[in-house]
């Protein structure tokens, strides 16, 4: 238990990395997971195919060979990126095909009815999407986006084999270094991990409970 | 209804074919015939394992010259002949053999429980261990030093790695050195990983013990060099069962045989040595 | 709904010759960014004074040609992976339908603690768990590695099969109530099988998820494809098969967990 109080400034080191890459590779998997999800249901052919081709790849491959390839395989393509930055590039490519997915769900939840009247009315394409059905798929896709952000905050856990120093790579260093107090040290890693966690998933129970549509 | 019956009936029958698979991973091949096994006291570590006529060895297989497991699935490296040597004197046959993979997080937590026997992975004899484990030998005394590419010539010892960032991997003791040291650590899963950062210039060096740094170099011929002279020491043990006293006191007295009658230099020459020079051995230290 | 009649006009001529030219600008696109990564890829590198081959150079992919590689690929790796993955996977449905019994029973005594079980096992991340496992309870790899993910996913899909019992008609129960069943038997014989089936697509991206998350059994050195090709062999062979191996790997990754997705559908299909 010392070790864990004794080494507080490294574990909030590490919680502050964690917390940046939840933060940065979260707006960025939200940004290209709404372009994803636009291409996937808009009049364009190619591009619908592109969106899913690229959707199956990320969601099919482990975290860890994405990883791999931002840190490992980009500078051979000549794009040297300081690793922080990789590792956020690489969290956001994997977490977007997921958002797209949490916002299609929202999309289809919404009444075919609204898309109609939206169209009847003249809207265009972009018009219908942005004034009419998105503020209403919000709604419904928010639960299942923040369970997204969950499982980011968690695969975070796993940039921390590639050149970043985050709460999980602090815990196995601790860990290494004081055999004798490993539980101690991991019990203090999970304790930071849920602090993230559970908050958020209280915020998606209570969105649910007061955004739900009841029909 | 009906593919529900049909999908979990398929979800039971791989899970029990899940589970049959996993209790056939040790050989079971009849034991060998007959060398007379040598005697032991009764109720010793080392009577047991004669008797079962098998032993669990812990190595790494992911360290150039020490540990590594090719496509055949053997392990191969010192570390591995070492187990081969104390094995044979246990009258155990090499097929005999269990290897586990020790990776740090599950070395000791193995040791304790009992699920290896011993753990002969490149493990550092360090006295916070020692109240958990025990240790036989050192068998060999690294050291940690530094890789640099073949041609620079900026990097030539540890003062030079002060308040630039150098690779190594996480939660090693060269890493926790590094840090110490006022250089910037920079840590991946594996030294193979650690060599791209280095190609292109994001860190200046790689550092851990030099055998591995060696090991690597070899692997790239003509890329990397080590440079400097080692400068911490870290001797590399035996790990076993806290508290084992008479194994511990047997697997020494091994040891210093194996120095004697030329097993161990032979079991150099046939790994690590193709790359490294053969240095006297170190004696083992019987700690009380 | 994302129908395409719904959001925007059945494309006429001209909107038909528009796409048609935007799909042949993304096609030569791609093609050319494509063919670009290939060539810078390629090229050989400097580095360390010496010159290395490009990355499809075949001095690098030698080493595919050995059966030996692919008997141990497939046989440790793909083997090992999929070993854990099926038992954790059956462990992981049945905990899913156990927690969400437990969530939605009428005690709050059976409830609460459940919300927090859950909970708690929603917010740790699965290389953590592994970890844990291994060192309090002192198991083995194979053991860590599968209980951390039943537990983890059994959580998950606890909570999607609760979502759909939320979801379902309240006549459902209502019927099988009045029909005289208990509380329980409605659960287990009219409400969750339905549940189940429309959760489904949920429940077997989740199992694909499971899949990938073996790959997460390194921490624990369990010998699973990710340990055996990108730790073990790109330690054996070197540095210089590293791309070659981690292409190898993404390729495999890819055919097991869209065969998987396959034959997911494949079976839900069939009723």
């Amino acid at each position: 238990m010392d070790v864990v109080i004794g080494q507080l400034p490294r574990y909030l080191e590490g919680f502050g990395t964690t917390l940046l890459l939840l933060g940065a590779a979260g707006l960025a998997a939200l940004a290209a997971g709404t372009v994803l999800a636009a291409m996937r249901i808009g009049p364009i052919a190619a591009l619908r195919a592109v969106s899913g081709a690229y959707t199956e790849l990320a969601r099919n491959t482990p975290l860890t060979l994405v990883l791999m390839f931002c840190a490992i395989v980009l500078p051979y393509l000549g794009i040297r990126l300081p690793y922080l930055l990789a590792a956020i590039v690489a969290l956001a490519l994997y977490t977007s095909p997921f958002v797209a997915e949490a916002l299609r769900a929202g999309v289809n939840g919404v009444p075919v009815g609204q898309a109609e009247a939206a169209r009847s009315l003249g809207l265009g394409f972009t018009q219908t999407l942005t004034l009419v059905i998105l503020p209403q798929a919000f709604r419904m896709s928010v639960p299942p986006l923040v369970n997204v952000f969950i499982a980011l905050t968690k695969n975070t856990s796993v940039a921390g084999g590639f050149f970043v120093i985050e709460l999980f790579t602090v815990g196995k260093e601790l860990a290494n270094a004081n055999g004798n107090a490993v539980v101690a040290v991991l019990l203090g890693v999970a304790t930071f991990y849920l602090a993230i966690t559970v908050p958020l998933g209280l915020l998606a129970g209570w969105i649910e409970q007061s955004w739900a549509v009841r029909r | 209804m009906k593919n529900l019956g049909r999908a979990a009936a398929a979800l039971a029958a791989a899970s029990l074919l899940a589970l049959a698979g996993c209790t056939s991973t040790t050989p079971q091949k009849p034991p060998a015939a007959a060398t007379p096994a040598p005697s032991f006291a009764a109720d010793t570590t080392m009577a047991r394992l004669a008797q079962a006529g098998s032993i669990t060895i812990g190595t790494k297989f992911d360290q150039p010259l020490f540990g590594l497991v090719g496509p055949d699935g053997k392990p191969q490296g010192f570390d591995v002949e070492i187990g081969k040597i104390l094995a044979r004197q246990l009258g155990i046959p090499e097929d005999r053999i269990r290897w586990v993979e020790a990776v740090s997080a599950n070395r000791e937590p193995f040791i304790q429980n009992g699920q290896v026997d011993i753990v002969v992975a490149t493990y550092t004899i360090n006295d916070k261990l020692k109240e958990v484990v025990s240790f036989a030998g050192p068998y060999y005394l690294a050291g940690q030093s530094i890789l640099v590419p073949a041609n620079d010539s900026t990097i030539t010892g540890k003062d030079d790695l002060v308040g630039k960032p150098v690779c190594s991997v996480t939660g090693s003791t060269p890493a926790a050195r590094l840090a110490e040291l006022g250089a910037q650590p920079v840590l991946a899963d594996t030294y193979s990983n650690c060599l791209e950062p280095l190609r292109s210039g994001q860190v200046v060096a790689v550092s851990t013990d030099n055998v591995i740094l060696a090991g690597l170099a070899a692997q790239n011929e003509g890329e990397f060099k080590v440079v400097g002279e080692p400068f911490t020491q870290e001797p590399y043990g035996i790990g076993l069962k806290h508290d084992d006293a008479a194994f511990r006191a047997w697997i020494n007295d091994v040891l210093e045989q194996a120095y004697a009658d030329g097993s161990y230099k032979a079991a150099w020459d046939s790994t690590a040595g193709k790359v490294l020079d053969y240095r006297t051995p170190p004696a083992p230290d019987r700690y009380q | 709904m994302s129908g395409p009649a719904v959001l925007f006009d059945a494309p006429g001529p001209r909107a038909r010759a528009l796409s048609r030219a935007l799909s042949a600008v993304t096609i030569v696109l791609l093609a050319a960014g494509l063919c670009l990564a290939f060539l810078a890829l390629n090229a050989p590198k400097e580095s360390g004074g010496i010159t290395l081959p490009g990355m499809f150079d075949a001095s690098r992919w030698d080493i595919v040609w050995d059966p030996q590689l692919w008997s141990f690929v497939l046989g440790q790796g793909v083997l090992g992976t999929l070993r854990a993955a099926l038992l954790a996977a059956a462990l992981a449905v049945a905990l899913g339908v156990l927690l969400a019994l437990l969530r939605s029973a009428s005690s709050p005594w059976l409830r609460l603690p459940t919300a927090v079980l859950i909970e708690f096992f929603r917010g740790m991340p699965v290389l953590l768990m592994m970890l844990f496992i291994l060192l309090v309870f002192s198991t083995g790899q194979y053991w860590a590695v599968v209980s951390a993910l039943a537990v983890y996913n059994g959580a998950l899909i606890g909570e999607a099969l609760r979502a759909g019992l939320r979801s379902l008609p309240r006549g459902q129960r209502e019927a099988a109530l009045s029909l005289g069943m208990r509380s329980l038997q409605s659960k287990l014989l009219v409400e969750f099988p339905q549940a189940f089936r429309q959760m489904l697509p949920v429940i077997v991206a989740q199992l694909v998820v499971l899949l990938k998350d073996t790959s997460l059994g390194y921490i624990v050195g369990y010998p699973e494809l990710l340990r055996v090709t990108m730790n073990n062999l790109a330690s054996f062979y070197g540095n210089r098969y590293l791309f070659p191996l981690w292409l190898v790997t993404l390729v495999l990754y890819l055919a097991i967990n869209l065969a998987l997705s396959w034959l997911a559908r494949r079976l839900a299909r069939h009723r």
